[in-house]
């Protein structure tokens, strides 16, 4: 008798139908002792990316770490609209120091830890650092790469939005090319944002050869939590950065979040892999592969592209972008071909 | 223990006996031996129970130093100039959150030009950041603010600064009287901070605060300055008793009793200055000095009490507020604004300048005769000052102007009168 797979997924969709697996199998979410570390209650925006991420992330982080954790979060959307007293929506021990020092900030905390444990005083509390595209890619790079150069133990997350949300949507250098941003506007002869050369952290961390780096999306919850939960299980500087649609910023509808996660990866805009000590352990294959005005279409910042006369070039160039992410993380699965 | 040891090393060894858990720090001269001695200390495990960190920036360091104060552990770094500049944001931050960091600054120019050599300008320009700042004069009395900063910082929950002048007392070998581990042990108690993050309890530190309470967070951190006031005599009484010393407090004074002129100043060159009133008081000049520990917080009540006979008060500052003068000067004179006296501001060793016996015996001679508030720079050469002036009256693109005086001098060795 040939062995029949069992399918989880429901149709059209990655999310896993959790009745169907054994309790330790379902997601941190649907089990009872999850800790709502980011509660309900804040002031994120209708549809917000980030407040999903994080909340899923840090969720399986305090499970990874049986609740001994502790956060450090640079300034950006996150902070602003989780903190404002008497309403803070942190469960666990959290603080904000400023824009471009986070991973400083939890070098610091990590290394206050060991030395209490090692005097006895404390147990073995984890440490997360957690800020925005901007505050890991731009005003907070110089502390990440030393915290990675240095192999603190540290998990650093970034939650990558594609631009600096929290001040009005001006460009990062995560920012993509052609989008709209207030400092980017779709005006002159190349409206949008430039295209540069790049800046892919996820790359740069792994340069460092740390010991694990990852990328995530918030369609699939699942495998962030998985990739968090195996974060988790490496010493030294961890770095996960992940995709989170800002509807607000992207023009985008808050109800897309998810399909547009989704397209970022089946379009090859954003690849999704993991690494151990700079080389690529797997990565997550295309289901099926879309091309990139699927993804660039349903959201107003690239709305210029496709005006009466669209930008054929423009677009063609995206599609060049997310071309070579397919071969470089190698999104194609080899027998769907 | 009686030692014979350079300024910087003396810090090393009695930050090393205030048990500290995290130190973390970059580079900068005339910083780097304090860093230097302690990162050995913890590496050979001569000091134990800390983590020393060498970061990638004194933005880091201080970055580093407010995670590990916020996770409990007492924590140290130190810098200068430049470097002070460069963590001005997380230095603001780290008062703002209440973390009792201890710092070292060994004092030394800010550029352009750039310049290694000693004056005030780096802490000075952080006079309203909220941090503590205590200023040393003698090695001896740089070690011993250090074990007293911890204690002042950790009582008030704020972060305390100690100046000491760069290269000038960084460098110097001096007699210091190195206290014992047991000494240290009965004055400074275990760090039991006010704020933690403790997955036990869990707490939001750095939280968004708007016009609703702003003013009060801002008024408490200055109550808690009011507050150290009081505390800084005591906590130099308290060391006496332990350490059989005079050092600390708020303000120190010698031979102003029947003074009529009283120089004030900060740092080493108290030194030399009550040298130049040993001189001055053999020919029967009525003159003293009062040196100032605690620039912040800013002793007012105690300066006027003890200036309150002086006929005429020199302030002799190694910083200038430029447009406008003196930095210290304008505090002590808000200090005397009800008393009948003339405030001269004397701005002194800028960039390492010396500031010689001999210019002082003749400025202070000068201005006994004054009658009017004056603004002099010492020793200044006015002779390059007026080319440079000339040059730039004459020729639109008259060039960078610190290289053109640079020229004009032809020569790099230091500059003494
Ligand atoms: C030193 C400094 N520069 C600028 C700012 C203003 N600022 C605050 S949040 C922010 C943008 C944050 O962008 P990002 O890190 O991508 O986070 P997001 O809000 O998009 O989640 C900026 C520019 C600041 N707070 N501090
Ligand atoms: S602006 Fe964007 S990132 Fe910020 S809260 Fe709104 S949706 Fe989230
Ligand atoms: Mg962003």
């Amino acid at each position: 008798m040939s062995l029949q797979p069992v399918k989880f997924y429901q149709t059209g969709t990655f999310t896993v139908g959790n009745r169907l697996l054994a309790p330790e199998e379902r997601s941190v979410q649907a089990n009872m002792e999850r800790t709502n570390s980011l509660n309900s209650g804040h002031r994120a925006c209708q549809g917000c990316g980030e407040a999903l991420g994080a909340r899923y992330a840090i969720d399986a982080a305090m499970i990874a770490s049986q609740g001994q954790l502790v956060a450090a979060n640079a300034t950006g959307c996150l902070e602003v609209f989780s903190t404002p007293y008497p309403e803070t929506s942190w469960q666990i021990p959290w603080i904000h120091s400023l824009f471009g020092n986070a991973a400083a900030v939890a070098t610091g905390i990590a290394a206050a830890i060991k030395v209490k444990k090692a005097k006895g005083q404390g147990g073995d509390v984890r440490v997360v650092a957690q800020g925005g595209d901007g505050g890991t890619t731009d005003i907070g790079f110089g502390c990440l790469s030393g915290m990675f150069e240095r192999n603190d133990d540290v998990l650093y997350i970034c939650y990558d939005n594609g631009g600096y949300m929290n001040t009005g949507v001006q460009r990062s250098s995560a920012t993509p090319p052609a989008a709209r941003t207030a400092t980017t506007m779709p005006v002159g002869p190349e409206p949008g944002n430039a295209f540069g050369q790049g800046k892919f952290v996820p790359a740069i961390a792994m340069a460092h050869e740390i010991p694990y780096v990852a990328t995530a999306t918030v369609a699939d919850l699942r495998d962030l939590e998985y990739k968090v939960k195996k974060a988790m299980t490496f010493r030294g500087a961890r770095y996960i950065q992940i995709l989170v649609p800002c509807p607000l910023g992207w023009g985008a509808a808050s109800h897309d979040t998810i399909r547009l996660s989704r397209l970022a990866k089946e379009t090859g805009t954003f690849p999704v892999f993991e690494a151990e000590y700079g080389e690529i352990t797997s990565s997550s294959k295309i289901r099926r592969l879309l091309p990139v005005e699927e993804y660039l279409k349903p959201q107003k910042r690239f709305a210029h592209l496709f005006g009466k006369t669209p930008a054929i070039d423009t677009i063609a160039r995206l599609q060049a972008i997310a071309d070579k992410n397919i071969r470089r993380y190698q999104m194609l699965d080899k027998e769907a071909n | 223990m009686l030692k014979q040891t350079e300024g910087s090393h003396a810090v090393a060894e009695a930050v090393a006996l205030c048990r500290p858990e995290v130190i973390c720090a970059y580079p900068i001269s005339p910083q780097t031996h304090i860093v230097e001695g302690i990162g050995e200390m913890v590496k050979s495990g001569e000091l134990t129970d800390c983590e020393f960190l060498n970061v990638e920036s004194e933005f880091a360091a201080m970055s580093v130093a407010i995670g590990s104060s916020a996770a409990g552990a007492r924590t140290y770094t130190a810098t200068a100039s430049q470097g002070l500049l460069f963590m001005v944001e997380a230095v603001f931050n780290a008062s703002g959150l209440g973390l009792p960091i201890v710092m070292t600054v060994a004092n030394r120019a800010i550029g352009a030009p750039i310049n290694i050599w000693n004056d005030h300008s780096d802490s000075l320009s952080q006079r309203d950041c909220g941090w503590i700042q205590l200023f040393a004069e003698t090695n001896q009395e740089a070690l011993d603010l250090h074990i007293q900063a911890f204690k002042l910082a950790e009582e008030v929950s704020l972060p305390v600064m100690v100046c000491m002048d760069g290269f000038i007392l960084t460098h110097a070998y001096e007699r210091v009287d190195m206290p014992t581990q047991a000494q240290v042990d009965a004055y400074l108690p275990p760090y039991e901070p006010r704020q933690v993050l403790d997955p036990a309890e869990p707490v939001s530190m750095g939280a968004m605060v708007g016009p609703e309470a702003f003013m009060e967070v801002r008024y408490l951190a200055h109550a808690k300055q009011m507050h150290a006031l009081e505390l800084i005599p005591q906590l130099g009484d308290e060391f006496k008793k332990v350490f059989g010393r005079d050092s600390g407090g708020l303000i120190r004074s010698y031979s102003i009793d029947d003074a009529e002129t009283v120089v004030v100043a900060m740092g080493s060159i108290l030194g030399t200055i009550k040298d130049v009133v040993d001189e001055m008081r053999a020919d029967g000049e009525k003159i003293g000095v009062l040196g100032i520990t605690s620039f912040r917080p800013f002793p007012i009540t105690a300066i006027r009490e003890a200036l309150k006979n002086a006929k005429r008060v020199v302030v002799l500052e190694k910083s200038l507020a430029v447009g406008r003068g003196g930095i210290l000067a304008s505090d002590v004179r808000k200090a005397l604004r009800k008393q009948p006296v003339d405030v001269f501001t004397v701005i002194a060793g800028l960039g390492g300048r010396a500031i010689t016996k001999k210019s002082l015996h003749a400025l202070f001679l000068k201005l006994a005769l004054e009658t009017e508030e004056s603004l002099t720079f010492l020793d200044l050469d006015w002779g390059v000052v007026n080319r440079q002036l000339e040059r730039e009256r004459q020729t639109r693109r008259s060039g960078p102007a610190a290289e053109n005086m640079l020229r004009d001098i032809g020569t790099v060795a230091s500059k003494i009168a």
